[in-house]
């Protein structure tokens, strides 16, 4: 996908700076999402890539910067504020963070009880479709300790989305999931894709975030030195974008 | 080397003093969320229930049992200790004072402090690390109206009523045993009692398991809120709770009864 200036932004980082004590996590992380692209973020551990999106749905406050959404700084608004931003932004945890005493359909159904006015029947009817989008027909009476990591993780991906968010953040989404249940998530995310989702998608699966991904940003330092199209990130000859790309490049012939 | 120790002292009681500092203003802080979200909409009086049921069923037999024995056992050693002097016919006097005002909120608040206080520690804390509070609030929802305020209103809720059952326990317990052990009858026990009893005893007991009900679930809520450190960090949560809530039940008790013989209590 080829980034065009006259493309809708839907998510503006400006020069966000974050310290946790003496460590400066973040010192002036900047870019740009667009409306329709998924973003994805590499960074080693502990570079402060879930940060970034724990900071654009409100879940830390930066200690300076701006985060632009629908016209608000997401970083000046108040707990209150945010319950409207939070409609409209899902985040994907990394081990799906399903409440534990609620069933899968309990889980679903969480948000659209709190946040529509639908009634039972069409809620039931909603959260059918997407434990049909998400290959998990039949498990609405089960615990989350009764589904396995990857049933977590989609279930997890399931309620993030089921307010039909407008953007979606991903947290390492595939962390932990053998190959098999990381493609099932990531057909997942494909198809939500096709529907023109708009989403930042954090991970170390640098292979993944190829596939998914139509640009990559890279977080080093405290800051994203580089960010550009997939197509132009694997041709990189950056030594730092190779050390990113190197493995993936051998595992699948990218050339 | 002296010099050393006492700066490691004098450290030492620095960070607990700030520690101290650092509680009591959170706690306070939370406490104002509390009072800010408590009467704004939504509300849940289904999660209020279900923690009621928690709560009460959880706690019920324990109390009984405690009560149940604290009565008998306060019967006796009163009834031997006063028999030395002709006293014995005071140990109903005694007893239903000492239960009502005393032995029956505070040895209540107690129990509960260890089972419901540690329950809801490990609960949250393990919400906390697990990221499920984190998820709460990024679905646009608020912990502290779906965790805080329910464990908080059915505690204050359940522990008087407890307390109650607690107190009723224990009498029946010094009643039993001050018929089989001390010779004195029940209709003699059950009339005392009644001469004895003013509804402010009964009052002023129900109003410190209040006091105690607030602090248990606002502390055991906020300490499991800023859980850090995954398991371990579960279990330390678990701990502090139960041991900072027992102390302050028992430190607090003493504040609150002087507060109540000044305010209350008739003077004599």
């Amino acid at each position: 996908m080829t980034i065009t200036p006259d493309r809708k932004i839907a998510l503006e980082v400006s020069d966000l700076k974050k310290s946790f004590g003496d460590k400066q996590v973040h010192q002036g992380v900047s870019f740009t999402l667009y409306e329709g692209e998924i973003l994805g973020l590499f960074g080693g551990s502990g570079s402060g890539k879930s940060v970034i999106l724990r900071s654009i749905i409100g879940l830390e406050k930066p200690d300076s910067g701006q985060i632009l959404f629908e016209g608000k700084d997401i970083t000046k608004l108040s707990e209150k504020e945010l319950i409207n931003i939070r409609t409209k932004v899902g985040y994907v945890f990394q081990n799906g963070a399903l409440f534990d005493s609620f069933t899968v359909e309990e889980n679903l159904s969480y948000p659209l009880q709190e946040h529509t006015k639908l009634k039972p029947a069409e809620i039931k009817a909603k959260v059918e479709a997407m434990l049909e989008l998400i290959a998990m027909k039949g498990s609405n009476n089960l615990l989350p300790a009764e589904l396995s990591g990857g049933m977590q993780k989609r279930a997890g991906l399931a309620r993030a989305i089921i307010m039909e968010p407008k953007i979606i953040l991903f947290d390492e989404p595939t962390a932990g999931l053998d190959p098999s249940n990381t493609k099932r998530l990531l057909d997942n995310i494909h198809l939500l894709k096709k529907k023109g989702i708009t989403g930042i998608f954090v991970t170390h699966d640098i292979p993944s975030a190829l596939d998914i991904a139509d640009r990559i940003a890279i977080l080093h330092q405290g800051k994203i030195p580089i960010i550009d199209t997939v197509a132009n990130i694997i041709q990189s000859t950056d030594p730092l974008v190779q050390s990113f790309t190197s493995e993936s490049r051998s595992k699948n012939g990218h050339q | 080397m002296s010099l050393q120790l006492f700066r490691n002292f004098a450290t030492n009681v620095g960070n607990r003093v700030l520690s101290v500092v650092a509680t009591s203003g959170g706690i306070a802080r939370l406490s104002i969320q509390i009072v800010r979200e408590l009467f704004t909409p939504p509300f849940y009086p289904r999660l209020v229930i279900e923690q009621l049921q928690q709560i009460g069923t959880k706690s019920f037999l324990l109390v009984v049992i405690a009560g149940l024995a604290s009565g008998s056992v306060m019967a006796l050693q009163f009834g031997y200790g006063l028999a030395k002097f002709g006293g014995k016919l005071y140990v109903p006097k005694i007893v239903v004072l000492a239960i009502l005002r005393e032995m029956g909120p505070v040895f209540t608040s107690l129990l509960v402090a260890g089972r419901i206080g540690s329950g809801i520690a490990s609960e949250v804390s393990s919400m906390k690390v697990t990221q499920q509070i984190d998820a709460i609030r990024a679905l646009g929802t608020s912990p502290i109206k779906r965790i805080v305020i329910p464990r908080l209103l059915a505690s204050m809720i359940a522990l008087p009523i407890l307390t109650l059952f607690a107190d009723y326990i224990g009498l029946l317990g010094a009643m039993v045993v001050a018929s089989t052990e001390l010779g004195i009858s029940s209709e003699y026990f059950i009339a005392k009692s009644i001469e004895t009893l003013r509804p402010y005893d009964l009052f002023t007991g129900m109003a410190k398991t209040m006091v105690f009900a607030y602090f248990i679930s606002v502390a055991a809520c906020w300490k499991g809120l800023n859980t850090e450190g995954g398991t371990q960090g579960v279990g330390n949560t678990t701990t502090w709770v139960v041991v900072t809530t027992s102390i302050f039940i028992m430190i607090s008790d003493f504040f609150l009864t002087k507060f109540f013989i000044l305010t209350v209590f008739p003077k004599y």
